[in-house]
């Protein structure tokens, strides 16, 4: 017999014919009787006091039935309690360019955007901050007066064991400097929520949102109502990859208007709002200094990294230590030093896309090791597989690592790839390019700081068979609904047709915490476990009495109960459910999950922590034209280890889009300035890959169970997006010989890099140098005593 | 100003009573309650809302119903017949190929079109049919594997 009946199974979603007929209600999709529409008015100034807003005229206007401005909405709130800075209708002064300073709500949409028009903002410019250094060079009044210092959002310094004597003991150490520019999640669907209040004093708010626990606790704080008169629904989500995990200034806005009004309120960003609200990818400059032996072996690595936040907190504070802490879990690193910076800017706020603050340095790191490799003489395939972190030990930042099939990942991309054969060996203009990555199975610690389970799972049996699931999940299209299910069928031994599920709502599901670090398949599914063992005992034991064998003599599966060695003794699964109501009443059952403590003792050492690190490495091939510069990727191959793949069609699907995504970055996709104005707010301008220049991608997925993960799965969502930068500038590197330590590597770029190379100069185009920054006196922590040590030579 | 307009959608026939300036999107979506129809930009570069007039693809929210009176109008609710999927739709959720599924209605008229008049295009054809169709979550592989699917050989 199969090991298992669903697990495993490359199954259709349980919400896919919903999704091919349309049925699927997204969040714009809903109306209400006698609703009103919203619109927002964003601050035309990058900087600018707010001293005086006059709605008399759009309040006069028929059809408007209420404005606001930030004077009804004061109350600061932010997602990382230590960053309290965002209030849901700017009221001092606005921070950047579209930064919502009033709403309206009126009979039609085109009635409330006449209204904005009529809304009279008194201005006064303030200096604006457009970049790291203008951050850093602060000449005026700052963006906030909440941070460490002036524009300094977060400032970092950590140091563990002793990287000085780590690179004297090397037989090589090189630094490098690195750019990674902004980019946006551009969800296919424009953020949208629809807010109710009704007569007995209850909100209710519908949301496209990831996140609809934090939306639950920030908006009850932003609006001064408790938590219990505030339901979140979060709808399903056209496209989240981060981007709607926040709070947002339209959610409040329609919360306060449906409050005044009394009448239902919808609001639904357009697509150049959705720029402007973003929340995406951190442009990240980066410096790195690493030193090794002739083999290859890391003896320390120095990291800084200079982000440029935008306007708000956000989950910057975590963004900035994720640009340190994962550097750690791929290849053995003794001694470790982490600076990093956070500016405020007047930009849009950057927040977490998918990778959450890795794929830049991972970047980084990836191209480093190729450099490096070159010089020592030695294949980019063998630098990375002698030096890889062992099993079941420690980083020297505490990071604790279970499994790591990287060895398999490796050995599998670079056959199928052909790598060795093709290295240094192609045709010029053809290249072929190597690197890895790692990524969180769920982040260890909550976003706010508690003891309380990071996600929780009820399961209610019916006397008909019918399995009811309840969890406040919520699925953007990675299938987390789809893995509810099968956990739980699977364990109960029933189809999943008995599974009838119901998910992300505060009013009727148990808090899960949301579709953010790649947390879901791996706490909700042990949850999902938890719950399901324990009906099943009740069950079992019911079924026990009834057929009259020992409980040990019994399992669970296709729909009935039986006797291990006489199939032919066995009770139908609802049989089971009703003697078992019969003797214990409902049949009710909760499951939880916690992650083990796993965080260091030290101050920071909150964010990296996870409960199981997936792997992933990858090869890339590409064809560069000299003399356009252009990058056409032939193909690029990725094996991923998830531990274990709960369905494997979508773990394919999370690899393959995670692939996509990163290829976008590195190729194309910019959230850029033209002082401060977006350049490109449209999806016309904002280049992202199309049927045309997404490549054939090979994936292979890699199992090898981890004791922690639910039937031993891992993440795929958010980690096999992160090699593929790296490995594009390598393969480009492979082609033309030159390093564009820079992304996205476009073609002029490419042809600039050329450019110098002819002339004989430095065939590379990057950053110059970093700001001059005096970091604090590093946080020193003594390595964990399972980390790799510097062994003295 | 508001005007009568007769449309034909999914072989219904349609009075709406509605503003003229409206877009096709918009009537489907907000008058005739055919929320399956998508929008992703309202300016004709995502695709999303994609419809079928007269088997050709159409950009719903480009178009204006006054100007398609008397042609045949098939949103993605029209696809199924009497309760059986389009073979499509069946392997677009066999393959996997809707995700979050927000682009999957746009996709899928736009996949029909081609099939409808060319039944066997290569991997490369359905690529080009496709390039106005933007999807942010499958890296495109296995909406190819499902048109695919269903293309005669």
């Amino acid at each position: 017999m199969e090991e298992f009946d669903i697990i495993g199974q490359p199954l259709p979603k349980v919400d896919a014919v919903n999704k091919v007929t349309g049925a699927t209600p997204f969040a714009d999709d809903l109306s209400l009787p006698r609703m009103l529409y919203a619109k927002l008015l964003g601050c035309h100034h990058p900087h600018a006091r707010l001293k005086a807003i006059d709605t008399t005229q759009a309040t006069a206007l028929p059809g408007v039935v209420a404005v606001i401005t930030g004077a009804d909405l004061p109350v600061k709130y932010g997602i990382i309690p230590s960053s309290q800075d965002e209030t849901g209708l700017a009221g001092d002064k606005g921070r950047f360019v579209g930064d919502p300073i009033a709403a309206v709500a009126a009979v039609d949409e085109e009635t409330a955007e006449r209204a904005l028009e009529l809304i009279q903002v008194e201005y006064e410019a303030l200096p604006a901050y457009l970049s790291i250094e203008e951050a850093l060079d602060q000449k005026g009044e700052p963006i906030h007066d909440s941070g460490d210092q002036g524009n300094i959002h977060k400032l970092v310094s950590l140091e563990y064991g002793d990287p000085q004597a780590g690179f004297s003991q090397a037989d090589y150490v090189r630094d490098d400097t690195f750019f990674y520019q902004g980019n946006t999640h551009l969800p296919i669907e424009q953020h949208a929520a629809l807010a109710h209040y009704t007569a007995d004093s209850r909100l209710t708010l519908w949301s496209s949102t990831q996140t609809p626990h934090y939306v639950h606790r920030l908006l009850s704080k932003a609006l001064g109502i408790p938590m219990s008169r505030v339901r979140i629904i979060a709808t399903p989500v056209g496209g989240g990859f981060g981007g709607k995990c926040d709070l947002f200034g339209h959610e409040i806005a329609a919360a306060k208007l449906a409050m005044i009004t009394g009448r239902p309120v919808k609001i639904t960003l357009t697509r150049e709002e959705v720029f402007y609200t973003h929340r995406g990818r951190h442009p990240v400059l980066m410096w790195v200094k690493t030193g090794v032996r002739q083999d290859g072996s890391i003896t320390a690595m120095h990291f800084k990294t200079f982000l440029d936040g935008g306007a708000h907190g956000s989950y910057g504070i975590a963004s900035t230590y994720y640009t340190g802490a994962l550097q750690t879990v791929t290849y053995k690193i003794p001694a470790y030093k982490f600076d990093g910076l956070r500016v405020f800017t007047n930009k849009p706020p950057c927040g977490p896309k998918r990778g959450h603050g890795t794929p830049q340095p991972r970047f980084a790191l990836e191209v480093q090791l190729d450099k490096i490799a070159e010089a020592l003489g030695l294949s980019p395939v063998d630098i990375r597989r002698r030096h890889l972190v062992e099993e079941n030990s420690h980083t020297v930042n505490h990071l604790r690592i279970t499994t790591c099939a990287l060895d398999e990942c490796l050995d599998k991309v670079v056959k199928a790839s052909g790598f060795r054969e093709k290295h240094r060996q192609l045709a010029y203009g053809r290249g072929i390019g190597l690197a890895c990555g790692s990524y969180l199975s769920g982040a260890g610690l909550p976003i706010y700081w508690n003891d309380l389970p990071h996600t929780s799972v009820q399961i209610k049996l019916d006397r008909g068979g019918g399995v009811a699931v309840y969890c406040g999940q919520a699925d953007i299209g990675q299938g987390s609904t789809s893995v509810l299910a099968y956990t739980v069928a699977e364990v109960l031994g029933v189809g999943l047709d008995h599974i009838q599920l119901t998910v992300a709502d505060t009013d009727l599901t148990p808090i899960d915490l949301g579709s953010y670090s790649s947390r879901v398949t791996f706490m909700m599914g042990n949850a999902a476990i938890q719950a399901a063992e324990k009906l099943k005992a009740l069950l079992l034991e019911a079924a026990a009495d009834m057929l009259e064998l020992p409980v040990g003599a019994l399992a669970a599966r296709g729909g009935r109960i039986f006797c291990v060695d006489d199939e032919r003794r066995s009770v139908p699964f609802e049989q089971a459910v009703q003697r078992a109501e019969a003797q214990h009443g409902a049949l009710v059952a909760m499951g939880s999950y916690t992650p083990p403590k796993l965080a260091g003792p030290f101050k920071g050492s909150g964010v990296g922590p996870s409960p199981a690190y997936s792997y992933s490495a990858c090869a890339v091939e590409v064809n560069v034209d000299p003399q356009t510069g252009e990058i056409k990727v032939e193909k690029i191959w990725i094996a991923h280890d998830c531990g274990r793949a709960i369905n494997p069609l979508l773990v394919e699907g999370q690899i393959e889009g995670g692939v996509y995504m990163g290829l976008g970055e590195a190729l194309m996709e910019e959230q850029s300035f033209r002082r401060q104005q977006h350049k490109s707010p449209s999806m016309l301008d904002y280049k992202s890959p199309t049927t045309l220049e997404t490549p054939e991608i090979e994936t292979l997925i890699i199992e090898r169970p981890d004791p922690g993960g639910p039937f031993g799965a891992k993440e795929a969502g958010q980690g096999p997006l992160l090699p593929v930068p790296p490995a594009l500038a390598n393969a480009v590197y492979d082609a033309v010989g030159v390093r564009i330590d820079e992304i996205p590597i476009t073609p002029e770029k490419v042809l600039k890099a050329l450019d110098l190379k002819r002339q004989g100069k430095a065939a590379r185009v990057g950053p110059k140098g970093i700001p001059n920054v005096t970091f604090p006196k590093p946080v020193w922590v003594e390595p964990h005593s399972g980390a790799p040590k510097l062994e003295a030579e | 100003m508001k005007q009568l307009i007769t449309l034909n959608v999914n072989n219904e026939t349609i009075e709406v009573y509605t503003a003229i300036h409206k877009t096709l999107l918009e009537v489907l979506r907000e008058d005739l309650q055919l929320t399956g129809t998508k929008h992703g930009c309202e300016l004709g570069e995502c695709g999303a809302c994609t419809v079928l007039v007269d088997g050709e693809p159409v950009l719903s929210c480009l178009a204006l119903p006054i100007e398609l009176e008397g042609q045949a109008i098939l949103t993605v609710e029209g696809l199924a017949v009497d309760g059986e999927l389009h073979p499509l739709q069946q392997a677009f959720a066999d393959n996997g190929a809707a995700q979050c599924g927000y682009c999957t209605p746009g996709i899928l008229l736009t996949a029909k079109a081609l099939l409808d008049h060319h039944p066997h295009p290569s991997r490369d054809e359905i690529r080009q049919a496709l390039a106005g169709n933007l999807c942010r979550c499958t890296g495109y592989a296995k909406i190819l594997d499902a048109i695919e699917a269903v293309r005669v050989p």
